[in-house]
């Protein structure tokens, strides 16, 4: 069957999006080994589901967050995506959104609501401090860069980043998640940890 | 009798700074008996702990600066006392004469390593309790605490040392939660602790017997880095601390800066300067009223409050080019100009806000399920919140008339009319009425400044190379949500020997134990809600 | 009065025909068995649908009181497949087990969750003839299915082996169990003005009129008590302290990912229908069409419209009250929650119960 290497996101153009050769490469090594009808067609179905429904755990740890709670209010509306379901329990959340500044203390709280996420988890970095450290890189006491501690899907810079630009962050996550393979095995690339003695 | 007399006449050995600020040294074995005489002095009773300002001079040792105002008559003191010993630092502590001490010795303990003597609870405040070293220090190696990624363990007990007869030192193991203690985690991650505040609380029930809170999950260094940077780069990290407040964050260093630099900046920048904290304290006021709702459990009026600070943020949008961080102070003057319909969109907005606050008051304000749940929750007595530093809005609501725009004014304050809000209640809902109230006082200022703005520079022409002559300074505003102070130590370099910012946060943090005892968890939100602190200003 | 049409729609030959049919080519055992079948499958997908629609109308309703546009890109212009795509995502999600909780408890306690709601949905009568369950102490089977809803919270709360939960799960307990006493109550005084306990005669005993106009005073103060009490059992704002999002993160529920999460979140909406279900069958005539004594001719017009479609329009109508008040009113404190009952509410009710027997024995009801 013909992969379709192009995701439609509502009132987006295609050429509008700036990363599309990485979305391509992306379809491509996914399916290196060939794409089934059957599964490829459950595949679409689920895709669509999981992108259309993305709830948020909002990890806001500064100044992004209050731009997120802009976000949620009724100017820029993300219950239009339906992405207005936050969750506060890791449990049931499928992204979290990390907002602010990670310090050395923080760190293994993240990490630990991370692991607490249930399957398939995403995880989105906003904001200059999150991606790099930001002004604070020289801190003792900041992570520079949250994909040194958990693996990043997307990343929206800005600090803060308009509402405008979570709204790009969040469609091109549910590209990411358009061509992802949900039916075997591809979303867990992480190995399995080793048994405790 | 002047103040300096007095305590000459106390502490023969004082001295007084020449340049600068006028602090006053004294030796350590002599402060502790100084701070009692002023603290319940019978005429002007310094009973305000501004700040503890711990700091690392070198050679001569480490030390801290005492910054006190009278709640009286609003003189301010600067106090400085200091001990050679690097390695074994100790001070007489001040924590039971004023409460806000507390935490303050705490937070100079965590940065510098001074241990106080007498204090009940000398653990890190900010750092992780296996830090090694103490940041602060000049001679402090930055790469010595690599991340550590495994989790954190609290102990619950904590060091108290006190001085035995002979001289000595001894360490002494207090108890902060028990073992039998029903102990919840509120924090960091949740919703409304506004931010990464960690607090953890022992129950009886849903009753809260004691509350500690751990801060420092978003502490990053902004003192430590600011040390490294030239005078106009500082400037960058005050719109991280307070967001909320980021306009008066701002303006406070950068008076600080210009009052020590001797620069004069133009009318117009003053009057630029003095709207846009206004403007943005009714944008913190919003947001305030939008988070006391949500965390109340009711969703609607979230949005109201939202809608209205909107509008607040397109007009500060199109002046400064930034929604919420707008760097819009610079030393000298303002970044840009204002633009031509600033004036006009202000007083639309004002009409605006005035029409709308009645929903505001219909939907939340009057409604009796709130009202219940405010009144008479979370009470703080006008003493408390003198003692523990709880200024602004906190502050006012216990009857502490404590606006430093009406006691020490700045900008352009002395030129307005207008009434510093004052409850008497101190429970959450004078609180909250205090800054629902606030905002149409901002309003009235903001209606007689917007059309007698002067022509002229909005920014005057400042040396490339900033440089500041020896001594300390310091510049206080009324932010937001409470006296925020700019303290800065020259050495006559172009960067900053040691730059402090008192926090907002911290004593309304540091209230949480004493508001909340004895109220329900639902409480503790409520509580938590109506004290309006944000957590990165607390932590820097 | 003309009740034709009432009966032209009564669906009981139909499925008097269709039992007929089945045994006349099988045994009757066996038709049974598969009569059951097809109605289980027909309730859940029913229950299914039915969420899907209360958590849309959540959703929009909200968002209209907030100013907002609610879900509008999801599929057409409207955000109809927004809830659809919830669902689909819910269903592949993760299930978490947790390393020290009481595992089977644990997984117990959705189900029963469910089931409760599930059972309770059950009585409610859609139609003359048109009831799933039918016994002649309906009411009396709802108050204790009901029931066991709150066991399954308790269960949950308990065997997550979390703090937010057991208190979560305690607030609820206790809530639940008081506010029983309000709806057990108001329930009493309305079978006690129909004189049955039979869901279908209660709604059959309200064909001149509903009770909430035949009992005029009494039974109006009897009806907001119900509200209130129903509001606070189906564990919704103001009343939704078991799960307050803001002090106990998710409450309960914390603990549970997946479709085990899901169940606790379709039985939240199902149980407000099946409240507002309730409600519309006491008070305003369940699937009754609306009558006026003594006008035959606008009686005989009311009755063409079919009794489900009165039965579902006045329980949304209902839902929405109810959506009205949790998005207006800000949460209640635990203790103000059970001031409310035992000081307030069960006191009143006691004593409406009381009124209406003497309206009852002095007639004054109509």
């Amino acid at each position: 069957m013909e992969v379709k290497k192009r995701t439609a996101i509502r009132s987006m153009e295609y050429g509008d999006f700036k990363n599309n050769d990485y979305l391509e490469k992306m379809v491509d090594e996914l399916n290196r080994d060939g794409a089934g009808v059957i599964l490829t067609t459950i595949d679409e179905v689920i895709n669509w589901g999981r992108s259309n429904s993305l709830w948020t755990l909002n990890f806001g740890t500064s100044c992004c967050a209050i731009e997120f709670m802009a976000l949620g209010a009724a100017r820029y509306d993300m219950a239009r995506f339906g992405f207005e379901v936050t969750r506060n329990s890791p449990r049931q959340a499928d992204l979290i959104m990390v907002m602010g500044t990670i310090t050395y203390k923080m760190a293994p709280v993240l990490k630990r609501l991370y692991d607490q996420m249930a399957e398939p988890k995403y995880v989105v970095a906003v904001g200059g401090c999150t991606i790099t450290g930001g002004p604070f890189i020289k801190s003792y006491h900041v992570v520079n860069g949250i994909d040194k501690i958990i693996p990043v899907d997307v990343f929206i810079p800005g600090c803060p980043p308009r509402p405008e630009a979570f709204y790009y962050g969040m469609m091109q996550l549910q590209r990411k998640i358009k061509v992802e393979k949900f039916l075997g095995g591809v979303n867990r690339q992480e190995k399995e940890p080793k048994e405790e003695k | 009798m002047n103040i300096q007399e007095k305590i000459a006449q106390l502490v023969p050995g004082m001295t007084v700074a020449e340049q600068g600020e006028a602090v006053i040294t004294v030796p350590a074995d002599s402060f502790r008996k100084l701070a009692e005489a002023l603290r319940y002095d019978k005429d002007e009773p310094m009973d305000y702990l501004r700040d503890i300002v711990g700091m690392d001079w070198g050679e001569d040792g480490l030390g801290a600066l005492y910054y006190l105002e009278s709640s009286k008559t609003y003189t301010r003191i600067i106090l400085k006392t200091l001990t050679a010993d690097r390695e074994n630092a100790f001070l007489p502590s001040v924590s039971d004469l004023w409460k806000t001490a507390e935490i303050k010795e705490r937070e100079a303990y965590d940065f510098f390593g001074i241990r106080f003597l007498n204090h009940p609870d000398m653990r890190r405040i900010f750092l992780r309790e296996d830090w090694k070293g103490y940041p602060m220090r000049k001679d402090y190696d930055m790469s010595s605490n690599p991340l550590n990624m495994e989790n954190e363990e609290n102990a619950d007990t904590t060091d108290e040392y006190y001085l035995n007869p002979d001289g000595t030192i001894a360490d002494q193991k207090n108890i902060v939660f028990d073992e039998k203690d029903f102990v919840i985690n509120i924090g960091p991650q949740h919703p409304s602790t506004h931010g990464v505040l960690r607090m953890r609380a022992s129950l009886d029930g849903e009753t809260i017997c004691k509350i500690d809170p751990i801060c420092g999950y978003i502490h990053r260094g902004v003192e430590k880095i600011s040390e490294s940077l030239t005078y106009p780069q500082t400037l960058a990290m005050t719109d991280r601390l307070d967001y909320l407040s980021a306009h008066q964050n701002r303006h406070a260093l950068c008076m600080c800066i210009e009052k020590a630099a001797g620069i004069e900046i133009s009318e117009r920048a003053q009057y630029i300067r003095t709207i846009m904290d206004e403007l943005q304290r009714i944008d913190s006021h919003l947001l305030f009223y939008s988070c006391v709702v949500m965390d109340m459990g009711g969703l609607t009026p979230f949005f109201y409050g939202f809608r209205e600070r909107e509008m607040i943020l397109d007009i500060m949008e199109e002046t400064t080019g930034g929604r919420l961080i707008q760097n819009y102070n610079m030393i000298g003057g303002v970044q840009a100009d204002i633009q031509p319909d600033f004036q006009r969109k202000v007083k639309e907005f004002i009409k605006h806000m005035r029409s709308v606050i009645k929903d505001y008051h219909d939907i939340f304000t009057g409604n009796v399920i709130a009202r219940t749940r405010m009144e008479g929750v979370g009470v703080l007595t006008k003493e408390q919140v003198i003692s523990l530093g709880a200024t602004g809005g906190t502050g006012r609501a216990s009857g502490w008339s404590n606006d430093v725009r009406k006691h020490h004014p700045y900008g352009v304050y002395d030129k307005v009319d207008f009434k510093e809000i004052l409850y008497t209640e101190g429970d959450c809902f004078a609180r909250y009425m205090i800054r629902m109230d606030e905002i149409m006082e901002s309003c009235n200022i903001l209606e007689q400044l917007i059309d007698n703005i002067p022509e002229g520079e909005y920014r005057v022409k400042t040396k490339p190379i900033i440089k500041l002559p020896e001594g300390n300074f310091s510049a206080s505003v009324e932010s937001s949500r409470g006296e925020f102070c700019v303290m800065i130590e020259s050495h006559g370099d172009k960067t900053p020997y040691r730059l402090h910012y008192r926090s907002t946060g911290l004593p309304l943090v540091h209230s949480m134990d004493t508001a909340c005892r004895g109220n329900k968890i639902a409480d503790l939100i409520a509580i938590g809600a109506t004290l309006d602190y944000v957590v990165p200003d607390i932590d820097r | 009065m003309n009740q034709s049409f009432l009966d032209y729609y009564n669906l009981q030959p139909l499925f008097m025909a269709i039992h007929s049919a089945l045994c006349s080519i099988m045994p009757e055992g066996l038709a049974i068995f598969l009569e059951g079948l097809v109605v289980a499958v027909l309730i859940l997908i029913m229950y299914a649908v039915l969420a899907i629609i209360l958590i849309y109308m959540e959703r929009k309703v909200c968002a209209k009181f907030q100013c907002r546009i609610g879900p509008n890109r999801v599929g057409g212009k409207g955000g109809l497949l927004q809830v659809p795509a919830d669902v689909l995502k819910i269903l592949t999600k993760e299930i978490i087990e947790l390393k020290n909780s009481d595992h089977f408890l644990y997984a117990l306690a959705p189900f029963l969750v469910i089931m409760a709601s599930i059972l309770t949905f059950s009585c409610l009568p859609w139609n003359k003839g048109g009831e799933i369950l039918h016994m002649n102490i309906g009411i009396f089977f709802v108050l204790a299915a009901s029931s066991i809803g709150v066991l399954g919270i308790l269960l949950a709360g308990w065997s997550s082996n979390s703090k937010y939960t057991i208190i979560g799960a305690v607030r609820s307990g206790a809530m639940i169990i008081s506010y029983e006493l309000s709806i057990g109550l108001t329930v009493l005084t309305m079978v006690m003005m129909s004189g049955t306990m039979d869901i279908q005669q209660i709604v059959a005993s309200q064909a001149d009129g509903w009770n909430i106009f035949k009992g005029h005073i009494v039974a109006i103060a009897a009806f907001i008590i119900f509200l209130i009490a129903g509001n606070a059992e189906a564990n919704r704002g103001p009343f939704d302290l078991a799960e307050a999002e803001q002090e106990l993160t998710a409450g309960y529920h914390t603990e549970y990912s997946g479709m085990h999460f899901g169940f606790f979140y379709l039985a939240e909406y199902l149980n407000l229908f099946i409240t507002s279900g309730i409600a519309t069958t006491l008070f305003l005539g369940g699937w009754m069409p609306f009558h006026i004594a003594g006008l035959d001719g606008f009686n005989a017009v009311m009755d063409y419209i079919p009794g489900v479609i009165w039965f579902v329009g006045k329980t949304f109508f209902i839902v929405f009250l109810l959506m009205w008040i949790r998005w207006t009113f800000p949460r209640l404190r635990i203790d103000q929650v059970l001031t409310l009952e035992w000081k307030y509410l069960m006191p009143a009710s006691l004593l409406i119960l009381l009124l209406m027997t003497v309206c009852k024995v002095f007639g004054l009801v109509f």
